[in-house]
C-alpha cells in the first residue's frame, strides 16, 4: 500500500465538557473511498470538520503527507486548498453566478487566469451536467443542482482529496440520486474521498472501506462485505438492521 | 378657500423673489447629506470589518491585544457620536479648538459641517456593517475557507459584496435622514436649505410660505433619494431569470428558466 495521504493520529475534539470525538485513528490512502456511517451525534461530521480544520482539533494530530498540520500557523488556507469539501448545506456563494462560483477559487488561490479557470470550470461543471447553467445564480437552482455545482467548485480545484459532509441529506429522494451518480462517477475515475452519510446503499456499494462511528469513537472499520456482511459488534448490528432488514425484502 | 390663495400667492411672491436662493441651499443640503454619507459608509465599512476580525485562542498575544485595542475605541466612537445629538457635535467640533488654542486655530465652518456629518453617519454605519456582516449565513464563510479562502479573501469577495446589498436600505435610511438633519448645521452657520428658510423668512415675514416651500424641496430630495436607491437595489440583484447556456448541445436552449415564484406585482 502506498504511503497515506492523510494519517490521523490520537485525535480528540471537546466542546465545553462534551467529548465529541475520542482518541480517534484512521487513515487514507490515494484512491481510497471511505464513508463514515453512524447515527447523528456520533461525530462523524465533527469528524470531517477536523480534517478540513473548520472544527480545531482539541489534541491529537493528522499528519498530511506526513506533515501535522493541526496548531500549525499560516498553513490552513494552503491546506485547505489541497482538500476539497462538500457541504451538506451546499454553501455556494451567493453573490456570484454558478461559473464564477467554480472560477474563483482558481483564479484567487491557483492564479490561474480568467481563460484558463473559465475552461476548467466548463470542464467539471460539464462532468457534473450543469454546463447549462452557468449564468444561473446559486437560488435559482434546484437543491440536487446546488450540491453537482458545489462538487465542480471542489473538484475544479483539484483537491488530493475531496470530503463529503452528508451531501443528500438535504435532498429530497429524487434529487439525491443525481448527486450519488456524479459521486459514484468520481468513485470510479479514482478520486480519493472521505464520505459521510446516511446513504447505506452507497457506501455498501461504492466505498472500498467503511468506518462505523458510535459515541465519538471508531466502533468498526472495514471493508463493506465486512461490515455489511458480518458487522463484529452489536452496536453496529443494531444500527445496520433496518438497512439490511428492507434489502432483504 | 381665500386663504389657499393667498398662500399661493405668497408662495409664488417668495420663489420669485428667493428662488434661487432656495435652489442653493437644497444644493448645499444635498451636497453635505451625500458626502457625509458616503463618508460615513466608509468610516463604518472600516470599524464594521475591523470589529469582526476573528481571533483564536492559537493567536499571538500581541495580535490579541492590537484587536482588543481596535475593538474598544470603536466602540466608544460609536457610543458618544450615536448617544448624543449631532446639533450639539457641530457646536462641540467647531468651537472645541479655537477654544483650546485661543482662537488661533478654527475649523473652517464647511469642513467643520462635513466632518461632523460624516463621523455622525459613521457611527451608525460601523453597527449596521457590524450587523451586516454578522448576518451572512456562516456556511458562505466555510465554502470560501474551505476552498482554501484566508480571512480577508473570504471577506473581499464572499462577505462583503453580500453584505453590502443587504445593508442598501440601511443606507438609504441613512441618506434620507441626512437629507433631514444636516438642516441642524445651522447652528454654527453653515447655509443650507433650512439656513436659507430662516433668513428668507425672518428678512420678510414670510414664515408659513417659506416652510412649505421648504418642507417641499426636502420631501422631493428624500423621495428623489428613495427611488432612486430602490432601482439600484434591484439593479444589483440581477436578473430574475437567466439563459440556459447555449454551450451544451444536448440542453434545451430555448426560452428562459426560472425557479423561484415571479415576484407579486401589484395590482396597477
Amino acid at each position: 500500500m502506498s504511503e497515506p495521504i492523510l494519517q490521523i493520529s490520537h485525535l480528540s475534539k471537546t466542546f465545553g465538557t462534551h467529548e465529541v470525538l475520542k482518541d480517534i485513528d484512521f487513515s487514507v490512502s490515494k484512491g481510497d473511498v471511505t464513508t463514515i456511517i453512524g447515527a447523528s451525534g456520533s461525530g462523524k461530521s465533527t469528524l470531517l470538520r477536523c480534517i478540513n480544520l473548520l472544527e480545531t482539533p482539541t489534541s491529537g494530530e493528522i499528519l498530511y503527507h506526513g506533515n501535522n498540520i493541526v496548531g500549525i500557523k499560516g498553513g490552513e488556507s494552503k491546506y485547505r486548498s489541497n482538500v476539497g469539501m462538500v457541504f451538506q448545506s451546499f454553501n455556494l456563494f451567493n453573490n456570484m453566478t454558478v461559473l464564477k462560483n467554480c472560477m474563483i477559487g482558481q483564479q484567487i488561490i491557483l492564479g490561474k487566469s480568467k481563460e484558463e479557470a473559465k475552461d476548467e470550470s466548463l470542464f467539471y461543471l460539464e462532468k457534473v451536467g450543469m454546463a447549462p447553467y452557468v449564468k444561473a445564480r446559486p437560488k435559482q437552482l434546484s437543491g440536487g443542482q446546488k450540491q453537482r455545482v458545489a462538487i465542480a467548485r471542489a473538484l475544479a480545484m483539484h483537491p488530493e482529496v475531496l470530503l463529503f459532509d452528508e451531501p443528500t441529506s438535504a435532498l429530497d429522494p429524487e434529487t439525491v440520486g443525481e448527486v450519488l451518480e456524479v459521486m459514484k462517477q468520481l468513485a470510479n475515475d479514482g478520486m480519493t474521498m472521505i464520505v459521510v452519510t446516511h446513504e447505506m446503499a452507497f457506501a455498501r456499494d461504492v466505498s472500498n472501506r467503511v468506518v462505523f462511528m458510535s459515541n465519538g469513537v471508531i466502533c468498526e472499520d472495514g471493508t463493506p462485505e465486512e461490515i455489511f456482511g458480518s458487522p463484529k459488534l452489536q452496536v453496529t448490528r443494531d444500527f445496520l438492521s433496518r438497512f439490511l432488514e428492507t434489502q432483504k425484502q | 378657500m381665500n386663504n389657499f390663495v393667498k398662500l399661493g400667492q405668497d408662495i409664488a411672491e417668495t420663489w420669485a423673489k428667493n428662488g434661487s436662493t432656495y435652489l442653493n441651499g437644497a444644493l448645499q443640503t444635498l451636497l453635505l447629506a451625500l458626502v457625509g454619507t458616503a463618508a460615513g459608509c466608509l468610516i463604518g465599512f472600516i470599524c464594521g470589518i475591523l470589529q469582526t476580525i476573528p481571533t483564536s485562542e492559537r493567536d499571538h498575544f500581541v495580535k490579541k491585544a492590537i484587536l482588543a485595542v481596535v475593538r474598544f475605541i470603536i466602540r466608544i466612537y460609536v457610543e458618544v457620536f450615536r448617544g448624543t445629538p449631532m446639533i450639539l457635535q457641530a457646536v462641540f467640533v467647531y468651537f472645541a479648538l479655537p477654544y483650546f488654542t485661543n482662537n488661533a486655530i478654527r475649523l473652517d465652518l464647511i469642513l467643520a459641517s462635513y466632518l461632523v456629518v460624516s463621523i455622525n453617519t459613521g457611527a451608525y454605519m460601523a453597527e449596521t456593517v457590524r450587523g451586516g456582516i454578522l448576518s451572512i449565513d456562516v456556511g458562505q464563510t466555510e465554502g470560501a475557507k474551505a476552498i482554501g479562502m484566508n480571512h480577508f479573501q473570504t471577506m473581499l469577495y464572499v462577505i462583503i459584496p453580500q453584505m453590502t446589498r443587504n445593508i442598501l436600505p440601511q443606507i438609504a435610511n441613512n441618506l434620507i435622514i441626512n437629507i433631514k438633519d444636516t438642516s441642524v448645521m445651522f447652528i454654527i452657520g453653515f447655509t443650507e436649505l433650512f439656513a436659507v428658510h430662516k433668513s428668507v423668512s425672518g428678512a420678510l415675514y414670510v414664515y408659513f410660505p417659506s416652510a412649505v416651500i421648504t418642507m417641499a424641496i426636502y420631501l422631493v430630495m428624500t423621495v428623489a433619494s428613495s427611488v432612486l436607491l430602490r432601482f439600484f437595489e434591484s439593479r444589483l440583484d440581477g436578473p430574475e431569470n437567466f439563459d440556459i447556456s447555449t454551450t451544451d448541445s444536448l440542453a434545451h436552449t430555448s426560452g428562459m428558466f426560472n425557479y423561484i415564484e415571479k415576484k407579486r406585482r401589484r395590482p396597477e
